[in-house]
């Protein structure tokens, strides 16, 4: 189990290098020059030759790399003198555009993001898993293949033609919802709910469909199982056969699917958030590409590589402690 | 006094997109109290079916006529909750592939343990797994009292078979049904494991169907013999009379057609109608 | 042994491989394949990674056997024996870990591009399972074709009629030449799993477990038609089995594998009636029979049967498909 451990964190660890890596040289290599950005209209040459210079933009490349990362483990410096400006570590750097800190901006968009995926998260694991069980035990009937139509239509339908279909149904023509906004949850619960209800839905909508399709084909597989046969043939009653010996190796792909989906969203919806005008890390990701802010861009990227191998890696964990033979080597 | 196990003109019809097909057809045959029948055939001959039927478990696509009554008991007018009560207890089975007939995800002494629960209400978890462990013991399976708490891919072949026996036995049923119990296990193991059901029905006087391709494997443990071929019992005998003298060509022709350890036969006889019928039945 | 033998090894036969190659099988002395020490590692999941060497399994553990024109090696062993991946080092379906192959007196273990393949069209396997080891989407026609048509040779007499023959031979229907495997039964589709082995008119068919998988009945008709065709056409086998009572009726020589290693080796009736090795003899031992009592009744009327007049025996092994 450590020797497991080790090798998975020293993976994490490597790959999350070569993602930050490939994404410094796709943005130094391709990016216009970010100082002419800055300087803005009234610029002189002198200017740029200087913001060059505080940013480290003049030095090689293999030097600018370094410093973004020594800047994430002990914190770096722009400039000199009295112009220099201290970014305590981890420092992602400063946007090209606001000036702002990179984390900072992270810190205030953070919530908004983790809020639309966890409610999403429920949404799409009660429809989703719960849908595609009742389909699999009503396997042909009316019910299963209502289901498994929408799933279809569910996954063929891109998010945002539903966002603005919702959209336009909900909130222009009968005004029950408002449009959204990031409404804090202390602030007013019901304006939360009813804010963030129309993003949930949608987001989960996707995942549902992808869920309900995963689990039917699941259970319906894991009924079909030799051990499903033994429970039966021990005269176990029906609904102790299904919860014991048909649900737990049918979900076990369910969870670990589910790892890795739920982490990924941490780092940002960047369709529905953009949609829906919500400011969290997805919005602040599609603004800073469109705006080639290498700092922000670098500091998503590198957010959500390593909220998704975290998740990963977490997934992992769960998948030895839920299946045995993972956990337990064969005997010799 | 009625025997055992009666089975009374079983048919066993499956619904398929070409109509219906009778996989067993007009099936009788009965089993006295701690005896044992073998019922033999190559594939396609429906045994394996007949012994699901037995239990009431076969699939929802196949219908069933006749009668399977054990004790007196019809089971096939029995509503599904009385023949469940019935399944593990009075009659258990156990089947080809031990390792995918165990649930991977739990021990194998929680898997006996539930098999008894079933059965025996009030009984308390601590109660359950003395009786798994000494199921266990009573099947030889060395230092059962650690390996209870192992998983099933911690176990070899036939020791998974073993497990799956003293899961079987652990109720102490009338009737033990072994579908090619030994047919996934190396032939060293095999031996171990007709040897443990002979040891078993001896100890235990519980009745015992072996379902079996293996002529020879049928031959060291049935007393009485069904030979299957395509739904149809071609012969019933005891296993003395069917193996000294079989009266039906295609008995015979099995016969011949089993390759011998102890010598050589010039030519190998096969049985070139079964290949051709088993395509001609949509056999792919 | 080193890899150093592979430079001996040819040295000894080269005389008589360069002069005539095509008449080596003439020189009986010399087998028509010779393994030597075979050893093949694997590495076992889950050791190993990124911080370590994975544990080694050596499932060949110094396996050496010779096949001789014209005869049957039969290897049998249990589950985990190291039989079936011997076949695969001899097939060069697998590479060896160490050890060397000679085949018609020259080293194939390592043999690469014109040699390999001519290797090749000299060794064909026959697999367990028919339907897995033939393409469903294939005719007969392309299944039994595909070798020749791999090593670019030209089809002697046209696809059509090649196949015809062949079927013929391996006692299919010609006229079935353009069905799919899915329209077969399974002992049909294990012919056809032979004619294609016999299409590149090979030297060795290596035999996996070929007649495992096949109902009583159909199994005996392939082992007969198998002794049959090395009658008539004069190969070797290398006959994988666990099945002793298979082996008895094909083999004329017999190795016992176990843990990775051939236990004990010789002739059939040696090894069968008296068997040297524990191992050996506990594996004769469990093989279950029918008691020879009523074995001898049951021929005694047979023959009774036979002689009589108005009855007629069961039908000979068949070409009806």
């Amino acid at each position: 189990m450590v020797r497991f451990l080790v090798t998975r964190l020293a993976g994490m660890v490597g790959v999350l290098f070569l993602v930050v890596l490939f994404t410094y040289a796709i943005f130094f290599a391709l990016s216009p020059d970010p100082a002419v950005q800055i300087c803005g209209k009234n610029c002189t040459p002198e200017l740029i030759d200087q913001i060059r210079t505080n940013l480290g933009l003049d030095r090689p490349f293999y030097e600018q790399f370094l410093g973004f990362l020594s800047g994430l483990f002990v914190g770096t410096t722009y400039g000199t003198g009295p112009n220099a400006i201290d970014c305590a570590a981890p420092c992602l750097g400063y946007s090209f555009q606001t000036g702002q800190p990179v984390l900072e901006m992270f810190e205030q968009r953070f919530g908004v993001s983790a809020t639309l995926a966890v409610g999403a998260a429920v949404l799409w694991l009660l429809m989703g898993v719960a849908g595609g069980m009742l389909a699999a035990i009503k396997k042909g009937t009316w019910f299963d293949r209502a289901a498994t139509g929408a799933a279809l239509g569910g996954v063929s339908i891109p998010n945002y033609v539903l966002a603005l279909v919702l959209q336009y149904v909900l909130v222009v023509q009968l005004g029950w919802l408002p449009f959204p906004q990031a409404v804090p949850f202390a602030a007013d619960p019901g304006q939360w709910f009813l804010n963030f209800v129309m993003p949930w839905l949608v987001l989960a909508f996707t995942y549902a469909s992808m869920y309900q399709r995963l689990t039917r084909a699941n259970v319906l597989d894991t009924l079909d199982e030799n051990f499903v046969r033994t429970a039966r043939a021990k005269g176990l009653a029906p609904r102790l056969v299904w919860r014991r010996h048909a649900l737990r190796p049918a979900l076990t792909p369910v969870v670990t699917l589910f790892g890795m989906d739920f982490a990924g969203l941490l780092g940002g919806a960047i369709i529905i958030e953009t949609v829906f005008g919500l400011n969290g890390v997805g919005k602040m990701a599609s603004d800073s590409i469109t705006k080639n802010d290498q700092p922000v861009i670098m500091g998503v990227t590198l957010v959500a590589a390593f909220l998704v191998i975290v998740g990963n890696v977490i997934v992992d964990i769960v998948y030895t402690t839920i299946d045995p033979r993972v956990r337990i080597g064969a005997r010799a | 006094m009625s025997a055992l196990l009666e089975v009374d003109d079983l048919t066993i019809t499956f619904r398929t997109a070409q109509g219906p097909v009778d996989v067993v057809d007009q099936l009788s045959f009965t089993l006295e109290q701690g005896a044992s029948l073998g019922i033999v055939g190559e594939s396609g001959s429906g045994k394996s079916m007949t012994s699901l039927a037995v239990m009431g478990l076969l699939p929802p696509t196949a219908s069933l006529r006749g009668r399977v009554s054990l004790d007196g008991t019809d089971l096939t007018n029995l509503p599904e909750s009385k023949v469940r009560r019935m399944r593990g207890d009075r009659m258990a089975m156990i089947f080809q592939d031990p390792l995918s007939s165990l649930n991977p995800y739990y021990t194998v002494g929680m898997q006996i343990e539930e098999a008894y629960r079933a059965h025996r209400a009030g009984v308390t978890r601590r109660q359950a797994r003395k009786v798994a462990i000494e199921a266990m013991e009573r099947v030889h399976i060395a230092d059962a009292s650690r390996r209870v708490d192992h998983y099933p891919h911690q176990f070899s072949g036939g020791m998974r078979q073993r497990v799956m026996i003293a899961m079987a036995l652990s109720t102490e049923p009338d009737l033990l049904v072994a579908d090619e119990p030994t047919t996934a296990l190396d032939v060293t193991v095999q031996a171990q494991i007709l040897d443990l059901l002979q040891e078993v029905r001896r100890e235990t006087g519980t009745a015992l169907i072996l379902i079996s391709h293996d002529l020879a494997v049928v031959s060291e443990i049935a007393e009485d013999v069904v030979v299957m071929r395509q739904g149809v019992a071609v012969e019933q005998a005891p296993a003395e009379r069917l193996f000294s003298d079989p009266q039906h060509p295609y008995t015979r022709a099995l016969l011949d057609a089993v390759p011998r350890i102890d010598d050589e036969i010039g030519e190998l006889r096969g049985i070139d109608s079964v290949e051709s019928a088993a395509r001609v039945g949509g056999k792919p | 042994m080193s890899t150093t033998s592979t430079g001996a090894g040819t040295d000894t036969v080269a005389p008589a491989a360069a002069s005539a190659p095509a008449a080596a099988t003439a020189h009986s002395a010399e087998p028509l394949l010779r393994a030597t020490d075979l050893v093949k590692e694997f590495a076992v999941p889950g050791t190993g990674g990124l911080l370590g060497r994975a544990d080694t399994f050596r499932a060949v553990d110094g396996v050496s056997l010779e096949v001789r024109a014209r005869e049957t090696l039969a290897l049998v062993g249990e589950s985990g024996s190291g039989k079936s991946t011997t076949a695969r080092l001899v097939a060069r379906l697998a590479d060896a870990t160490s050890g060397e192959v000679v085949f018609d007196g020259e080293p194939v273990t390592r043999a690469k591009g014109e040699r390999l393949r001519r290797f090749r069209s000299e060794v064909q396997v026959v697999f367990q399972d028919p339907y897995s080891s033939l393409n469903p989407r294939h005719t007969v026609e392309r299944i039994v074709t595909a070798p020749l048509v791999y090593q670019g040779r030209k089809v002697p007499g046209g696809t059509t009629a090649f196949t015809q023959q062949l079927m013929e031979r391996v006692g299919l229907d010609p006229d079935h030449h353009r069905r799919y495997p899915s329209q077969f039964s399974g002992g049909q589709a294990q012919r056809i799993g032979i004619a294609r082995a016999l299409a590149v008119s090979p030297r060795l068919v290596v035999c996996d477990e070929a007649v495992s998988a096949l109902d009583v009945s159909v199994q005996a008709q392939i082992i007969n038609l198998l002794r049959r065709l090395q009658r008539e056409e004069g190969f070797s086998y290398l006959f994988i089995a666990h099945d002793l009572a298979v082996v008895r009726q094909i083999a004329d020589r017999v190795a016992v594998m176990s843990k990775g290693r051939i236990v004990e080796q010789g002739g059939r009736d040696a090894v069968f009636d008296d068997p040297q090795h524990e191992y050996t003899r506990t594996l004769l031992s469990a093989v279950p029979r029918i008691r020879p009592e009523w074995e001898r009744a049951r021929r005694e009327a047979a023959e009774a049967r036979a002689a009589a007049p108005g009855e007629t025996s069961a039908p000979e092994e068949g070409t009806t498909a």
